[in-house]
């Protein structure tokens, strides 16, 4: 037990640290995520055939694909994407990103890809008498988004979204190959120099369930703000 | 684009599939097990017995699977105790390890889909068998099970497609299934693209299949045909 206490004897305060990272870093995947919604979910929804393939193209390549093999991917290849990218402009230097920002993408585009299913999903099932009495009564194509589609669509869109977010911050663990220090990668240093790893990796185990039962609490709260009048 | 990379690699990462499969059809079978047992302990209706059940699904399912890979891995071991058992003859396995690990995931994601299945199931359908005068077990066996199993399908589906991408994460613990000669041939040759289009390309073939298949499945078995 004295390995986990804070201070320079224990772990305590790196494992603290790591938990913080893991929450930025699932924070940060989950809005490139919905960014990436954003685009995606217009193509979809597309009347264009070549807009619904790139989207559907997007969603199942992602969704069939482990996880890990998209990590790999950024990490091996991000650098030298971006240095191909900067070739272009006259820049000849070795570029190297942080793994905060490998991994997020990486993370992000996973989760977007689920997050864009939901939002199609929730945007069909909006009646479309809405859609028609908003142009009938002349509001234009942004108000009647914002207004109109985005909230009733959140209603649906929220027990669902919890799932994804559910899966993102499980999903950041896997950033720990990549070297990015998160919980799993804390515990992973922590069991190598105490050689102690059932205590490090039940503790990991254990700030990933306090995590995921926290979210769920704040979660249902939103579902209750978002579905009142229901 | 290296296109002499994608073809010399092609069997290489074929060959690995062969290891992925494996690995997601045993601990498919397992899983199976695990969650059909545990499934019936959740609709019980002892509370201590329910709970227990709970507390199994909620823990593996809150916790990332690399999480508890790594548990049964590098964790087990530490306890002296196992060593001297007949169990170390399995846990000093990778190859067995990731299989527990994965049996128990799916376990608890297969016991959750039963459950919701059993437990929308009309009371009406069950009263009907009562009153024609069948057997509880019979009912169980012959009205329950095979309603709860077609209400399951469509869930039960994407489950084995969530454990077949798990199961790139036994690359973590040395074996080298389909991801783990992915990232071998990558950090060997630095050619991320290339690699990752024909390893992605058979996970995306393996999930095509397994999407037909349920989907074929989910038709033979409807109620309204």
């Amino acid at each position: 037990m004295e390995l986990l206490v804070f201070g320079k004897t224990g772990w305590g305060d790196e494992l603290f640290y790591a938990t913080l990272m893991t929450i930025a870093v699932s924070v940060t995947a989950m809005l490139i995520g919905f960014f990436f919604a954003l685009i995606f979910t217009p193509l979809k929804l597309s009347k264009y055939k070549l807009f619904n393939l790139i989207g559907n193209f997007y969603t199942t390549v992602i969704r069939g694909v482990p996880e890990l093999l998209v990590i790999y991917l950024f990490f091996f290849g991000g650098s030298g994407a971006i240095m191909y990218v900067a070739s272009i402009f006259g820049y000849y230097e070795y570029i190297e990103i942080n793994a905060f920002i490998t991994g997020s993408i990486a993370i992000g585009i996973i989760s977007g890809a689920y997050s864009t299913e939901i939002f199609r999903g929730a945007i069909q099932s909006i009646d479309k008498g809405q859609f028609e009495a908003a142009k009938v009564l002349g509001i234009n194509k942004f108000t009647q988004f914002y207004k109109i589609i985005l909230p009733q669509m959140l209603r649906l869109a929220i027990p669902n979204l919890s799932n994804v977010w559910q899966i993102t911050l499980k999903d950041t663990s896997l950033i720990s190959v990549t070297g990015l220090v998160e919980i799993m990668r804390q515990s992973y240093i922590a069991a190598g120099s105490t050689r102690d790893p059932l205590l490090f990796y039940s503790f990991a185990a254990v700030l990933y369930l306090m995590l995921t039962y926290l979210s769920m609490k704040i979660i249902n709260r939103l579902e209750t703000k978002y579905s009142r009048g229901y | 684009m290296d296109f002499d990379l994608m073809f010399s690699s092609l069997p290489k990462l074929l060959g690995a599939s062969v290891v992925t499969l494996k690995l997601l059809s045993v601990s498919l079978f397992f899983g199976l097990i695990v969650g059909f047992l545990f499934a019936i302990l959740r609709i019980n209706k002892n509370i201590f017995i329910n709970k227990f059940a709970y507390g199994y699904s909620y823990l593996f399912r809150g916790t990332p699977l690399l999480v508890q890979i790594f548990i049964i891995y590098f964790g087990l071991g530490q306890i002296e105790y196992l060593r001297s058992t007949f169990l170390w003859v399995i846990l000093k396995e990778p190859y067995w390890c990731a299989i527990i690990a994965f049996t128990l995931n799916t376990g608890a994601y297969t016991s959750e889909i039963l459950r919701s299945a059993f437990q929308t199931i009309k009371p009406g359908i069950i009263e009907a068998g009562k009153s024609l005068g069948i057997t509880n077990k019979i009912i169980f066996y012959k009205i329950q099970i095979p309603i709860a199993i077609r209400q399951s399908l469509p869930a039960y589906g994407n489950e084995i497609i969530l454990m077949m991408k798990g199961t790139s994460l036994a690359s973590t613990v040395t074996l080298m299934d389909l991801t783990g000669v992915a990232k071998y041939i990558i950090s060997t040759t630095f050619k991320p693209i290339e690699v990752f289009i024909v390893a992605g390309g058979i996970y995306l073939f393996m999930t095509f299949i397994i999407h037909n298949v349920i989907k074929f499945l989910e038709k033979k078995y409807s109620f309204n045909t």
